[in-house]
């Protein structure tokens, strides 16, 4: 029990700095823009979803309509259905703590619980440990946030260029899967598509194409595959 | 007024995020198996996906003026460099943010 807080708590800590970082660059954010700690706070806690926060901020600042808000969070979280899709097999045991594994599957969540490596052999303590970091990742990200939000009132500093720690963490992520598995071939499709579609659409509407052409593109060796063993 | 239309677009932001992320949970976790096709997307999809997640953050770098690709070019490149080098994620983030902190305040403000 103690060891697999422990090693869900290490497991986590690279996302601590990330979370802390981002989530006062959104505290801050917030603030600048009139909302303060309560709000940054509830967004924390009831939206999690990083990079939609920061879109938040927009949308709130600019009086969107309730319309517009849903459409974007659609296009801006639709990848959240892929990393449901990959943790289906995984959480279906976990019955006790599923509701609140899958509210807290942010990308970073994801990155930590997708591979195999690091999970208890038992299925228990394997649901305690994806429980664990769940958890912990989402309590970084509150704090950051309250934090964040104090920060903004009282101290002023430049956080101009913040929000590349958001680029610096996937880039991390993709070297080390790059670095440690055989699918540089999907690493690279995925940077490639998106390249693509964001030539072919532009910037605001570029996700939705780039997943179906990815899900397409990498259905096909599954295909070949399929119809050889037939 | 302010207050209520913020209220509403939180809720309505947040309702939708838990929407995408319980659907795929809703449609495949009753009784039925998972497909196998699906199986093998999930095993695929991450890499892409991360990939994807890069091009996503970069989707406004603009090739207009150097200060428009540079900063976020060099940051990139140092934090492929010091992850393969190093291995150790939280130096790679804090490293590159640093960098490109530097590179938009000072050198290319």
């Amino acid at each position: 029990m103690k060891s697999i807080v422990r090693k869900s708590f290490v497991k986590s800590l690279p996302v601590m700095a990330a979370y802390v970082i981002l989530g006062m660059g959104f505290g801050i954010l917030m603030h600048d823009h009139g909302y303060g700690p309560l709000w940054s706070i509830a967004s924390s806690v009831f939206i999690y979803a990083g990079s939609m926060q920061y879109v938040t901020v927009d949308l709130l600042s600019t009086a969107a309509s309730p319309l517009s808000a849903a459409l974007m969070t659609l296009m801006v979280n639709a990848r959240h259905l892929f990393y449901g899709i990959s943790m289906v097999g995984k959480y279906r045991k976990m019955k006790r703590t599923r509701p609140y594994l899958i509210f807290g599957l942010t990308d970073e969540t994801y990155s930590l619980l997708c591979d195999d490596r690091d999970h208890p052999a038992d299925d228990r303590e394997d649901e305690l440990y994806c429980f664990l970091v769940t958890l912990f990742n989402q309590s970084y990200w509150v704090a950051g946030s309250a934090l964040g939000a104090i920060i903004g009132s009282v101290l002023q500093f430049d956080s101009t260029g913040i929000d590349f720690s958001m680029t610096a963490l996937f880039v991390t992520v993709f070297v080390e899967q790059w670095l440690t598995s055989k699918e540089q071939r999907a690493a690279l499709t995925g940077i490639g598509v998106s390249l693509l579609c964001l030539l072919l659409f532009g910037e605001s509407s570029f996700l939705i194409p780039t997943m179906l052409l990815i899900t397409l593109i990498l259905s096909i060796p599954y295909r070949r595959k399929a119809s050889s063993h037939a | 007024m302010h207050d209520i239309h913020a209220v509403i677009l939180i809720a309505i932001i947040a309702a939708v995020t838990m929407l995408l992320r319980f659907l795929p949970f809703l449609i495949f976790n009753g009784n039925h198996e998972v497909p196998r096709y699906i199986l093998y997307l999930g095993d695929k999809l991450p890499y892409a996906i991360m990939g994807m997640l890069i091009m996503y953050c970069l989707r406004g770098v603009s090739f207009g003026a150097l200060a428009g690709w540079l900063p976020s070019l060099l940051a990139v490149a140092a934090v492929v460099a010091l992850h393969v080098w190093k291995r150790n994620t939280l130096l790679s983030i804090i490293g590159g943010t640093a960098l490109y902190m530097f590179l938009v305040q000072v050198v290319f403000a």
